[in-house]
This record gives C-alpha cells, structure tokens and sequence, in this order.
C-alpha cells in the first residue's frame, strides 16, 4: 500500500509539522518514506508543498508524479487548489476554509471553496476556529492532520502515539494540546 | 544499524562525521546549508571536536579545508552551485595539489533556480578540473558516498566532488548508518612540496593528473555506484541515468521490471565501457540527467559519427531547462503522462515578499523618498532577503548578479557618469565578497553610495552568523572611507526624517558614501527571544 500527499500551505504555517508527526506514524508501521521539502527563498512568506510518500514498498521518486497523488492537504484554501495537477482523480483534497491574506489581491473566499467543492472528494474546515475551541490555537495544522487521518487509513491511535514521540520534548501541554486538536479534527 | 530519518544534506553530513571527518568549512546556500548546520547540531560532532563554524566566503572555506587536507585530515567543504564560482580558483588549482588527508568538495545544484540565479551543473567543473565526481542517487548513497569519497580521495590523494541537487539535498528518507570510523592523525604530506604550485612543480604535478586519468576512469568502471543491467526485453533503446533520474526512471515502471536496459552512473568519469557495451547491444539512447546534459554532450561529442540516435536534453525529447520529474521522464520514454486538473483561474500567485516589521522595508521605502527627483534606474542590489525589495511596493532595485556585485557595478555605473549612483548590499554579502569592491571605491573616490543593510545576520538562508558582524563601520575606516560619509541609522518609519536625510545628503557627497542602517532581523530576533523564555 502507499500513501501519496501533497502538503500546502504558506510559509510559517507548520506544513512540516504535519509531515514529521505522519512520517513518524508510518515509520511506527515499518513503512518507508521519503518527504521533499521547500527551504530558501520560497519560505519567506510564499507558498510552501512538501510531496509526502509513504509506501509499505520501496519509494524511488522524492516527487510525486502529477495526477497520482492520493491526497492534498492544505492548510489554506488557495493554496489547496494551487497543487491540483498533482491530485489523482479519486483523490481526496482536504483543506481549511480559513484564508491567509498576505497579497493584495487574493481572491474572493467564496470562490475559492467553490473550486474546492468541484473536486469529489472534497473536505473543507475551518481549522483555525477548531483549534482556537479547544484551546489550541497553535495546532491548527494537527487539526487539518485530524481530519485526514481516515482518507488516509492511518488510526486516531497510530497518530496519538506520533504526536506523543514527536512533543514529548517540547513538555506535557504541548503534547495534550496538539492531542486535543487532532480528536477535534477527527471529529470534525 | 541504527536507521535514520534524514535530509540529503543531512545525511552526508552524518557519512562525514561517521567517516572520521576533522572539518567541515563553507558559506550558506541553498540547497546546501543543511550539510554544516547538521554538523553544528551533533554532539558527535562536538564530542570529536570536528571544525564546523561557516567562513567568509566559499573560497576561503575551500582553502581552509585544503589546509586541513594537507595536514593529513579528513575535510569537507559545502556550498551551492554558484559558490563554486567564487571557490573556482582553489578549486581547480586544488586538482593539481592533490590532496593529502581526504577532501571532499559537496557542492549542491538547484536546477529549476528554486532559490538561484541560474542553473549551472557543478559536474562540468568535476570534468574541467579532471577530478572523480560522485552524484547519489538517494539518501543512503549521500551517507555512503562520504566514506567512499574519503577513500577516493586518500587513494589517489585527489579532491572528490560530491554532486548534490534540489531534490535529493531537501528530501528526507531512512539511513542505514555503519560504525564510525576515527580521525586521522595530523601528518605532514610526504612530498613538502606537493602543494606548492611554481611552475616547475605544477607542470608535474599537471603531468601526474593526466596520468592519473586512467585510473580514474578504471574507477568508475568497476564502481559500486555505476551499474549496467544489460538483461532487457526490449533493445530498441537504452538508458543512460545519472545521479537522482534514476529514481524517476523507476517510479514509471513501479509494478513491473523496466523493458529497456539501464545504466545508472553515479560515479564519473562516464564509465566508458558500460557506455560502448549498451550502445553496442541497443537501436538507440535516451540520457536521463538532473540538470545539464552533461553526459548527453559529452556522449555526443562534436565529431560525434554514431549512427544510432541519442535521445536527451539535446535533441528537445527532454526540456532543455528545468529540474527532471517523473513525469518528463515518461514523456521521454513514450508512457502515458499523468496530470491531475489545472490550477483554477481564481489562484493568485502569492511570491516571497520581506517579512512585515523587516528592517530592510524601511531601508528601501527612505531610499526611494531620497531618490525620487532622479527616476528608476540608479540602484544595484545583491543577493539576500533585500532582493525582494525588488517587489511592489517597493520596486526598489535594479540589479541582482552576484555577491558583491552591488558595490562594483555601482562604481562602473558611477566611472560611466551615472548619478546618484547607489549599491545597496547586506551585511554578510559585504563580508562574503563585497570588501574588496569598497577598496576599489576607495582607491578611485567613486561618487557612489554603498548600503550596508545591518539585520546582524545571513538572514535569507535561515539565520547563520557571518564573520564581519559588528566590524562593519570599523571595516569601512579601515580601508580609508571618510569617517563623516559612514553614516548609521536605525530603518523604523519613527526614524523618517532622518533616514532620507542622510541618504540625501551622501547622494550629495561627491565620494565614497557608506550608509549602515542597522536592526536586527525579526526572525532571528523572535528565534533568540524564543530561546531566552521557555514554553
Ligand atoms: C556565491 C554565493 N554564495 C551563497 C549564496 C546564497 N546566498 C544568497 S543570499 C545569502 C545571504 C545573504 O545575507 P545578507 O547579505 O546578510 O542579507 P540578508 O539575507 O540577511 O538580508 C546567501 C548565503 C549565493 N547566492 N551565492
Ligand atoms: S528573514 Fe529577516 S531579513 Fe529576511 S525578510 Fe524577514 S525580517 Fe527581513
């Protein structure tokens, strides 16, 4: 089995959060990986991917080929659409309704979930607020993760104990923060 | 062995250091920077006590590191393609020297300028200066291929390039590590004067390189990291894959073995051959290369009489830019391309910008204000986050070529008549290579005014110190600017008045002008802030 995901988002928003604390969920299973990540120019506040692959195979490409990603992840709504050529056509695009304004003339919000609402298998939620309700507003990102977890057929508990191995540094509030975001967005 | 998740970069930096490597030397960039802050970050690293602080410039690093070389010490230097240029000179002199303790020279390519200014493959500078070039393919050949380019090195007392790209530098995968081997002792090179390159000697020493060609080439040819599968269903076409196109060679036959025969070269010079045993057996040849089409040139040669076509970069069967993906490889070999729907119209592109509250925003909005009686077209930039000024609403600059550059094409423009007549550089630019233009300034009172713009660090590829930090008005005194035309502010709009006063009147000055404007960057500021008040 493999799992092909294009992680999106902008610059600072913790895409590779998601990517490490996934990875380490598929390692747990005796998975490969290979994860491509943006660094440089491109993270000042552009739009950031990493092609995530996690195969129970051995992975060649570090890239995901276009039209066979099995799912996009996004962080922001734009930045959702702005990997679609990579989406497979059964794949799944999952994403938060919440707009990062950072250009003078993003579009109109509206329009955008209507192009999201075109593909199938869509997924649309409002992270941000999610995360803010469960007195988490830093996991934002782990929320999203949450709501993908099952289009993924990776468990709640694979993920908990990912997210207990990859915080546990960072202390105990951190760990049950970004514990309740991912019940939050699983629920979501 | 212990298995590790780690970035291309990363995981030649852990080869080294398991390797027995004494020094790590280098400037920043991208896609190459991971390599040293790795190293900065192990405690094996520190344990060894392994020299891993950047240096000035890529040139200075490459020396440094021959110094170690000579001293009998395994070394390493890393840099992005372009930094190879400033190394040039040690570089290809350096081949001549031969090395003594191993010495690897990684250089990282960024084909598609994800974060450069161009695309060159550092593999034309392994065939100019006739030394081994190593290119991995994945991570695991990252790690390995430090041990093996150390014994390269050693064997042949030779510099080992060490081909990186995009890609592979910033992809993570698991790592098989081996156990570490130890240091080398400090021992002097048995020949004192291997390194000493008068003519006398270096015609020798040039002599003994051509001779040492052929084993080169015997090297490649039974290299671990070359190997020809000739066992094929299909001979009407044979492929070449060099380096990281391997990979996407397979990921377009993932379920099933490829039909084609294959010859992967990770390990040059071309395997000779290899090369004549799969053009013998097939109708023709497809080279499938990450970045330039190096081996395609050379395979097709200017006298090239092969009656069997080659199918590459060349010819168009492969965009001649650009990095490779799985897709232009299966364009290339005739499959079916995939592509999911097109990018809707409503997506705007959202391009890098300077971070809200960046100094340099102030800088430049101040710079235009003094600049707006005399038009567009008067200001030279470098590289660094300050070339975003290049963005709306700033629009501030008007050229980005190499560091340094600012500084002496503001003196050409300025000898050429052009008034005001402005370069604009940041702090660790002016440390990198911008120095020596400022004395050319000096030396010929060019009416120009140089910007240093001080945020306090190599901000752009993530923060790293540089070695000029707070020396940079003392510097510019020292090398003879006027002490009242060195002029310092802080860029806050609180401070307006002031900053386009004092860029008025050094445009005024008919001479050398050095205006620092100095805050420190608010990354870094926030990371250290962070540090000091723990979660
Ligand atoms: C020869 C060469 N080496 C390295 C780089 C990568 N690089 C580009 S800008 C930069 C640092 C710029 O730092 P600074 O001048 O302090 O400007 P800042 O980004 O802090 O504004 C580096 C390392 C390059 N483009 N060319
Ligand atoms: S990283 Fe620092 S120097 Fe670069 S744009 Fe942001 S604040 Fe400015």
């Amino acid at each position: 089995m493999k799992k092909d995901i294009i992680l999106a988002g902008v610059g600072g928003q913790g895409i590779l959060t998601i990517a490490t604390v996934l990875g380490a969920a598929a390692l747990n299973r005796g998975w490969n990986l290979k994860q491509a990540e943006v660094h440089g120019m491109s993270q000042r506040g552009g739009d950031v991917q990493s092609h995530l692959r996690l195969s129970d195979q051995i992975i060649f490409s570090d890239l995901i080929p276009y039209g066979k990603a099995d799912m996009i992840l996004s962080v922001e709504p734009m930045e959702a659409l702005r990997h679609l050529p990579y989406l497979a056509p059964d794949g799944w695009i999952i994403s938060n309704s919440t707009p990062f304004k950072n250009i003078p003339d993003y579009p109109d919000e509206e329009q955008l979930y209507a192009e999201i609402k075109k593909i199938p298998n869509n997924v649309l939620i409002d992270a941000d607020s999610i995360a803010k309700a469960v007195k988490a507003p830093r996991s934002m990102n782990i929320v999203m993760l949450g709501a993908a977890i099952k289009y993924l057929e990776f468990t709640p508990e694979e993920l908990k104990e990912a997210i207990k191995m990859i915080f546990n540094r960072k202390g105990e509030r951190i760990v049950e923060e970004n514990l309740r975001a991912l019940d939050a967005g699983i629920n979501a | 062995m212990e298995k590790m998740m780690l970035l291309g970069d990363e995981a030649v930096a852990q080869g080294a250091l398991d390797a027995g490597i004494s020094g790590f030397y280098g400037y920043p960039g991208t896609p190459s920077t991971e390599i040293i802050e790795y190293a900065q970050q192990s405690k094996q690293a520190e344990e060894m006590k392994v020299h891993r602080v950047w240096s000035s410039n890529e040139k200075t690093a490459l020396e440094a590191a021959l110094g170690m070389s000579f001293s009998g010490k395994r070394a390493m230097v890393t840099m992005k393609h372009v930094g190879l240029n400033v190394a040039a000179d040690p570089f290809m002199n350096s081949a001549c020297t031969g090395a003594h303790g191993g010495l690897i020279i990684a250089v990282a390519d960024d084909p598609s300028m994800h974060s450069s200014q161009n695309e060159q493959d550092s593999r034309f500078y392994g065939k100019f200066a006739m030394i081994p070039v190593l290119e991995p393919s994945n991570q695991q050949e990252c790690y390995d291929m430090a041990f093996f380019g150390f014994e390269l090195s050693e064997k042949y007392h030779i510099p080992v390039l060490l081909r990186l790209t995009t890609r592979l530098a910033h992809s993570r995968s698991g790592v098989i590590r081996r156990n570490s081997i130890p240091q080398k002792e400090l021992k002097l090179p048995e020949d004192l004067y291997q390194f000493l390159l008068l003519p006398a000697i270096a015609r020798k020493r040039y002599k003994h390189l051509i001779e040492l060609q052929a084993d080169f080439l015997k090297e490649a040819e039974q290299s671990p990291y070359n190997q020809l599968t000739l066992e094929a269903k299909d001979y009407s076409m044979g492929i070449i894959t060099t380096g990281l196109a391997y990979n996407y060679l397979r990921e377009n036959f993932i379920d099933q073995p490829i039909p084609y025969p294959v010859l992967k070269i990770s390990h040059y010079p071309l395997p000779e051959k290899a090369i004549h045993q799969l053009y013998d057996k097939c109708d023709s040849l497809l080279v499938l290369e990450e970045g330039m089409p190096v081996a395609e040139d050379i395979l097709k040669g200017l006298a090239w009489t092969g009656t069997k076509p080659i199918y590459g970069r060349l010819d168009g069967t492969i965009e001649r830019d650009g990095e490779l993906n799985p897709n232009k490889v299966a364009r290339a070999l005739g499959l079916p391309d995939t592509e999911g729907k097109p990018v809707p119209a409503v997506v705007r592109p959202r391009p890098p910008a300077l971070c809200i509250g960046c100094p340099h925003s102030d800088s430049f909005l101040a710079l235009n204000e003094a600049l707006k009686d005399y038009g567009k077209g008067h200001v030279f930039s470098d590289i660094g986050c300050y070339t975003l000024g290049f963005m709306p609403p700033y629009n501030a600059i008007n050229s980005c070529v190499d560091m340094g550059a600012s500084i002496t094409m503001a003196k050409g423009a300025a000898d050429a008549g052009l008034y005001p007549s402005i370069g604009v550089i940041g702090d660790s630019t002016f440390f990198h290579s911008g120095l020596t233009g400022l004395m050319d300034c000096v030396y010929e009172n060019a009416n120009v005014v140089i910007v240093i713009l001080d945020n306090s660090t190599t901000a752009m590829t993530g923060g790293q110190e540089y070695t000029g930090y707070g020396k940079i008005e003392d510097v510019c005194k020292g090398i003879g600017v006027n002490p009242d035309h060195i002029r310092i502010f802080k860029p806050l709009k609180t401070n307006w008045d002031e900053m386009v006063r004092i860029y008025q009147e050094e445009i005024a000055y008919n001479g050398v002008s050095v205006v620092i404007p100095r805050r420190e960057c608010i990354q870094t500021l926030r990371k250290k802030n962070k540090m000091e008040t723990p979660e």
